[in-house]
């Protein structure tokens, strides 16, 4: 891992080296950053786009993927009516260019030599920068235990399905169960609700391992699972989240 | 100027009738600098003081009562949305300071949550500014400003506070929330005052 | 409703066009209510004019970004200080 470069940080431009659709509103974009220094697994970049009329606007989206020289992967969600998801996830084309700021934010992240039992918690896309910790851990060969609650509305929502099942059969240590909110698959033992602190307490760490826990999704989510893991006895400080606001 | 995407247009366009800068929306975006106050109309109170401590107050029962106008206006934000034709109904600013005698020219708006703004006295008469109360013909939400906001079309939106609570006229100018953070004393979109050195 | 902010977490790449160290992880002292954490945990409300960072106790406001074509300002006065870690 490079030492991230100790100046003020600019705009580079990012080009689209690939493009894979993830789920019906989700995209995967590769990318190549001339000059990227590296990251850590839970950080983000700022993506900024600029119309030939001069408007321009930016937004944060989280990596997804885990260091690899000059390549970065964001996995973008189309929101409604969001005009940034709405390029990335809709128009953006291999060749295509853009500015990105970063990568930024020291605190929503995961370095393989932390050993604690880790928690990850995703709302929907809030799945993006747990993966990026999950691809880390087995860049890595990290055998710190990983367990991941993933709570979305439908099964064709989850994002990076057979990814995540084929590394729970190969990646020692790593756990992931879902959480349906609208319809559940067949056969599910389970009815279709929020994520509750049963199934929460059920699926993830005792609070007693002390794990680090990381929550990421919709605002609203992030607050009541925190709400949860704090009655469930594990200390504020060691649970992190990442809000992702109203934004597209 | 950054690098420019193909493919990206963005939802805004421009349009001449603009100000410089400007992008034509036809929504009605929410901006705000912290959490929308709720406040109850049992206890709600509009306040004019002046530099001298007289003092007008109105109850939302009694303000509700002073004349209103309906006017159609367009407004402009900093960050470059413009929204044309809306349509407002509220009290003219002109009526709530006939209500007090102020040598003063300067005033400082204070809303509901804390934020602030100043302007010239000499905007916010001869029917520039309202304190609207009703857009569209619906009472205005609270994402909007809702019970009431100041409305002065003639200068950026961000001097159109929202939740307004107390005008308070003074003698010498007191830069408001925005102003202080670098945003222009004054605001005029269509001499583009965005930032303080503009 | 819950209102619409998001972590202290946002003003990351912000503040890394001004600063050559990661301001978010710096631990600060609410001015209102004297509450201490890391900035990435501050409640930013980021569809404004500027950034603004509130306390997640008591919402005073901690600290304000304002960027311009070619100026920043910030506004650091809701904060008693800030404390950054920094590597022996």
């Amino acid at each position: 891992m490079t030492e991230l470069a100790k100046r003020r940080l600019v705009w580079r431009v990012a080009a689209v080296a690939s493009v894979q659709e993830e789920t019906a509103s989700a995209r995967t974009l590769g990318l190549e950053v001339f000059g990227w220094p590296g990251h850590l697994a839970g950080q983000h970049v700022d993506v900024r786009l600029t119309a030939e009329d001069g408007y321009s606007t930016q937004r944060s989206y989280s990596i997804a993927s885990a260091p690899d020289g000059s390549s970065v992967e964001l996995t973008v969600q189309q929101v409604p009516d969001g005009e940034v998801s709405a390029y990335l996830v809709g128009a953006a084309q291999t060749g295509d260019q853009f500015e990105l700021r970063g990568p930024v934010g020291g605190y929503f992240t995961w370095r393989p030599a932390e050993m604690a039992p880790v928690l990850l918690v995703a709302g929907g896309s809030g799945i993006v920068p747990l993966m990026s910790m999950i691809r880390v851990r087995a860049a890595v060969g990290s055998r710190v235990p990983f367990r991941l609650v993933y709570s979305v509305r439908e099964p064709g929502s989850a994002i990076y399905a057979d990814e995540l099942r084929r590394r729970v059969r190969d990646d020692h240590g790593l756990d992931v169960a879902y959480a349906y909110t609208r319809a559940a698959p067949d056969g599910w033992p389970y009815p279709p609700a929020r994520l509750s602190a049963a199934r929460l307490g059920e699926a993830g760490w005792p609070a007693e391992f002390e794990p680090a826990c990381y929550v990421c999704g919709p605002t609203g989510f992030v607050e009541a699972v925190a709400d949860i893991l704090v009655d469930a006895g594990h200390a504020p400080e060691r649970i992190k989240t990442e809000r992702f606001g109203p934004t597209g | 100027m950054g690098v420019i995407t193909r493919g990206f247009t963005g939802r805004g366009r421009r349009d001449e009738k603009l100000p410089p800068g400007q992008y034509l929306t036809e929504d009605f975006p929410v901006l705000s600098a912290g959490p929308t106050p709720r406040v109850d109309l049992d206890r709600w109170e509009l306040g004019l003081t002046t530099e001298t401590g007289q003092r007008s107050r109105w109850s939302w029962t009694e303000f509700l009562a002073l004349p209103s106008e309906t006017v159609t206006v367009d407004l402009h934000c900093v960050t470059k949305w413009s929204k044309l034709g809306t349509t407002w109904q509220g009290v003219a600013l002109d009526r709530l300071l006939e209500t007090v005698e102020s040598a003063a020219e300067f005033a400082l708006v204070h809303s509901y949550g804390g934020y602030t703004t100043n302007l010239p006295l000499e905007d916010l008469v001869d029917g520039q500014a309202w304190v609207a109360y009703r857009f569209d013909g619906e009472a205005l939400a609270p994402e909007h400003g809702g019970p009431a906001r100041l409305l002065v079309p003639h200068l950026y939106l961000w001097k159109s506070a929202k939740w307004i609570r107390e005008i308070q006229l003074l003698l010498s100018d007191e830069p408001g929330f925005w102003e202080t953070a670098g945003y222009h004393n004054y605001g005029d979109p269509w001499r583009e005052q965005r930032y303080w050195g503009d | 409703m819950t209102d619409t902010y998001v972590d202290g977490n946002e003003l990351a790449g912000p503040l890394r066009e001004l600063f050559a160290v990661d301001v978010t992880v710096a631990r600060g002292r609410c001015v209102g209510c004297g509450m201490e954490g890391m900035v990435a945990q501050a409640h930013v409300y980021d569809r404004a004019p500027g950034l603004v960072a509130r306390c997640r106790g008591c919402d005073a406001v901690l600290l304000r970004l304002v960027r311009g074509p070619d100026r920043a300002w910030l506004d650091l006065r809701g904060v008693t200080y800030l404390e950054f870690p920094l590597p022996e």
